[in-house]
């Protein structure tokens, strides 16, 4: 009789050890597969990356099981509202009732660990240690027999799996001799002997709830084709005759009330309540996993979380990125949510680099440990336009990659328009590729030119139609001139600039006061009312701190601001409701800011 | 008896309810909030002359019946009045107090008010008061009202017909309780529908009321397709048999003069056979009322607004209470 390595401590709580929820066999693409551990109900998907989701299956929305939701491959859509959250992270990407707002990063699904084994996908409550490695099927090979639902405890369960027989030639009139011996509180092994030969399965009981489990057994070797059929027909049979004979006893067993998981509440009551937290924090540590030249002047860089996973980006986020010299810049994510458990950007190195791109381009290397700040987004997409166009000026191309693969992945209608100087210009080249025929090139045009392109495009603005543009300072006017001339609304005008090159003029005082929190505080000339607030204590959110990204933003209640940034449109300047508090200032003596 | 024990087992629907709380152990309501309010026993036109008939309402047997000159009786269910039998009032000895209103048959297992709440429209001479459907849900009566005063689902579960993607925007709504009758109010809703009643022909954006009188019962007001100055009134007037069974009881009240009462019918019926399985499929199936359970935006003010009037009320059947 062979001799098994106990995997686990017979004590271990059962919320502590890995078990088998699904088979590799029940996750084609595009499905989700409804599972249950221990009273838990799980969503369980296969990205098209491979990757294998296990999820509460709860929308944290209004509780709707995601099972009967969709996979479109990236990002699990819920059945309800319409709500995405992405492969991996399990983060919100995007809630249609709001298409202009950009969900908070906290809003995120409760996930479980996974891992795919000997044909077999095992997760756990809270396991602890590794999942289970099994010599006998490491380096045999194996063939995984059809499951068994069967309506008893795991306990009972176990008791008639330790007297299954079973014959080696799949011939039910010749039961061979059966010895089992139990690896954890949860599994054992069976081994037939007949005739000095010798079969072994492995069954791993899944606890369903208290009173249902699921048997998933493995052969310890692999039949041929012709006695294939035979073997999986004849435990299929055996060990549906003892489903039958354990059910009998289940009914004589009292009933054992349903284990009842807790939910977790949500950390936040509503997501437009979330206020800021901080300045300009950087809570994350990645490693450059690879870094590499995508374009004439322009890096390419892969970030890897150190530690916990990387938070959910949704399309056009950005991240600051704190360089090694002290300085802090903004880089867009070129990746769409639900693309790997990585950020990628793209650098471009800048002639009158300030220290900045000049670092990421010639200091950091492969390997290299950087502190980013979480992804926040200014410059969100909308994903309930009719048609949407993207239109790119140089390395402005960045942000507007991950939304065409956010439209692209969710068969919305769209065009990319790409100004550059040559083809050689242009970074991520095979992600582009990637787009086909709504990729379109615009190379080596002058000012004028670009502007006559530009006028063409945007000709024939139609309801429900959006544009997002992110480029060099002239060429963001001139599109946003056009738009307006072509009968674009402000509101289907997105933009994102790369800085703010407008002079700030610092020299006014004046005085601000905050609504809810009853203070009242000077402003001099020569600070910005971002530096007083924080000298103060009161915290706030910033990203550039000069007025192009948008995230120092707050609302204003009274009084007549003096904007000076490159973030809001032209109405919502003259609307006068909302600052920049890091560049903006007053023209009146005071502002009351709404915070 | 293995069939029987392996549905059970499952803890489905299934014949767990409201079967075996029949049978075995009724949850029988004790909410005085709930216990005091009318609530719809059956449409009356499904009322048979001189039969007696039973229903259960929030876990009790309730037998009812009609005697020839018109007059509605409904008890506590007697085993010495058995249902399918012949009526003869003067053998219940203790009747409780009924209405007939709006098509309907309703009781009170408490002490209720004098009067139901008022639906103007239903007495309006040119509108068609409809009896829809009578629809079994394994859900509990808040979840089904507040799917029905739920827009941001048009897109996904009435696809095509109540909403289509990419139209799927909530825009800003007022929300306020009236003071008078103590009824939870949206107005100014707007929202796109492809098609948004049995008579419209394309899509177009339909202004929305939404009105709450009563924790079960809610009514929605929409632009009439035919005269954009008036509304159409369709009515969700629930009897919770359980915590978490329901039939739910589907009212209308058009301006249509064309369509057949089964063509009017067959697309209530549609819309409803598209949330029913969205209903049975939320977890859990009782309303949390604690905002920290699930995750409400903007566009769920309504719905946070009735959780907290449920709250305010002190309903707890139906609902998992703040704690």
């Amino acid at each position: 009789m062979a001799c098994f390595q106990r995997l686990e401590p017979m004590s271990k709580s059962l919320t502590n050890l890995w078990h088998p929820i699904a088979s590799a066999e029940d996750l084609p693409y595009r499905h989700i597969f409804q599972g249950q551990l221990l009273g838990r109900e799980l969503a369980v998907w296969r990205a098209d990356d491979d990757f294998v989701n296990i999820w509460e299956n709860r929308c944290l929305h209004r509780g709707v099981r995601l099972s009967i939701g969709r996979n479109e491959g990236l990002e699990l859509k819920c059945q309800y509202h319409g709500w995405r959250y992405a492969n991996r992270s399990a983060g919100c990407t995007y809630i249609p009732a709001h298409p202009a707002d950009a969900p908070a990063r906290t809003i995120c699904n409760r996930t479980f660990p996974v891992c795919e084994r000997y044909g077999l996908i095992w997760s756990g409550e809270d396991p602890t240690g590794d999942p289970p490695e099994i010599s006998l099927l490491e380096k045999g090979r194996t063939l995984p027999l059809r499951s068994i639902a069967v309506n008893a405890s795991l306990n009972l369960v176990l008791e008639h799996l330790a007297n299954y027989r079973f014959s080696l030639n799949g011939d039910p009139g010749n039961l061979a001799v059966t010895t089992a011996d139990y690896l954890d509180q949860c599994s054992l092994s069976v081994t037939a002997t007949c005739d000095s030969k010798q079969s072994t399965v492995l069954f791993f009981v899944q606890p369903v709830d208290s009173n249902r489990s699921v048997i998933r057994g493995v052969l310890c070797s692999s039949p041929t084709d012709s006695e294939r059929l035979l073997t999986l027909r004849h435990h299929s049979t055996e060990l549906s005759h003892l489903r039958e004979k354990v059910e009998l006893d289940a009914l004589k067993a009292p009933l054992i009330q349903p284990m009842t998981p807790t939910i977790e509440q949500v950390p936040i009551t509503s997501y437009e309540i979330m206020m800021p937290s901080s300045g300009r924090k950087a809570s994350l540590r990645v490693q450059v996993l690879r870094k590499w030249v995508t374009a004439e002047g322009i890096v390419g860089l892969e970030l890897e979380s150190i530690g916990k996973p990387l938070p959910t980006p949704q399309p056009g986020a950005h991240i600051d990125v704190h360089l090694p010299n002290g300085l802090v810049r903004q880089y867009s994510l070129t990746n769409a949510p639900g693309q790997g458990s990585l950020y990628r950007l793209g650098v471009k190195l800048e002639s009158d680099s300030r220290g900045g791109s000049s670092c990421l381009h010639e200091t950091v290397k492969e390997g290299d440990v950087l502190a980013i700040s979480e992804p926040r987004n200014n410059f969100s997409l909308r994903r309930d336009a009719v048609k949407t166009l993207l239109v790119a000026g140089g390395i402005g191309v960045t942000p507007l990659l991950s939304m065409a693969h956010t439209l692209r992945n969710n068969k919305l209608d769209y065009e990319l328009h790409y100004f550059a100087q040559t083809d050689g210009h242009l970074a991520f080249p095979e992600v582009l590729q990637e787009f086909g025929d709504a990729v379109v090139l615009h190379l080596g045009l002058s000012p004028e030119a670009t502007s006559k392109e530009l006028t063409a495009l945007l000709l024939g603005y139609k309801s429900a139609m959006h544009v997002y543009v992110c480029g060099p300072g002239p060429m963001l006017e001139a599109a946003r001139r056009i738009a307006s001339e072509e009968g674009w609304p402000d509101t289907a005008v997105h933009f994102e600039y790369f800085r703010n090159t407008i002079e700030i003029d610092s020299s006014s005082s004046f005085e601000v006061s905050l609504a809810r929190s009853a203070l009242t505080l000077e402003i001099p000339s020569g600070k910005t009312i971002l530096e007083i607030l924080r000298a103060n204590g009161i915290t706030l959110m910033s990203s550039c701190e000069q007025g192009a990204c948008g995230t120092c933003e707050v609302p204003v209640v009274e009084g007549d601001p003096e904007h000076q940034d490159v973030y809001l449109n032209d109405s919502e300047k003259a609307a006068g409701q909302r600052i920049m508090t890091c560049v903006s200032r007053a023209k009146s003596p005071r502002l009351v800011l709404d915070i | 008896m293995l069939k029987y024990r392996h549905v059970r087992n499952l803890g489905f629907g299934g014949l767990e309810h409201p079967v075996m709380n029949l049978l075995g152990n009724p949850e029988v309501c004790t909410n005085g909030a709930i216990l005091d309010l009318w609530h719809p026993v059956v449409p009356t036109s499904e009322i048979e002359v001189g039969i007696v008939r039973q229903v259960v309402l929030l876990g009790q047997a309730v037998s009812y019946s009609l005697t020839a000159p018109g007059t509605y009786f409904a008890w506590r269910t007697d085993p010495a009045i058995p249902a399918g039998t012949v009526f003869m009032p003067s053998v219940v000895t203790e009747n409780l107090p009924v209405l007939h209103r709006y098509g309907y048959l309703w009781t009170s297992l408490g002490d209720p008010s004098e009067s139901l709440f008022e639906i103007p429209e239903y007495d309006e001479p040119d509108r068609r008061n409809i009896h829809a459907a009578t629809i079994g849900v394994y859900c509990s009566a808040p979840r089904a009202v507040e799917n029905f005063l739920d827009l941001g689902h048009f897109p996904y579960v009435h696809t095509g017909v109540l909403g289509i993607e990419p139209h799927t925007e909530v825009v800003e709504y007022d929300v306020h309780v009236d003071p008078e009758n103590n009824e939870l109010w949206a107005t100014n809703c707007r929202f796109f529908q492809p098609m948004a009643a049995a008579t419209s022909t394309t899509g177009k954006t339909v202004g929305y009321e939404f009105r709450v009188p009563h924790p079960y019962c809610c009514l929605l007001y929409k632009t009439s397709p035919l005269d954009s100055s008036r509304v159409d009134a369709i009515g969700l007037f629930v009897r919770s048999v359980a915590p978490d069974y329901i039939e739910a009881n589907m009212f209308l009240s058009l301006l249509d003069e064309s369509s057949s009462d089964s063509f009017i019918r067959q697309f209530q019926q549609l819309i409803f056979a598209q949330d029913k399985p969205i209903l049975e499929n939320q977890n859990p199936k009782l309303l949390p009322l604690d905002p920290r359970a699930e995750t409400p935006v903007r566009s769920d003010k309504l719905a946070i607004a009735y959780r907290r009037w449920l709250s305010d009320l002190g309903v707890t059947y139906g609902v998992l209470p703040k704690t």
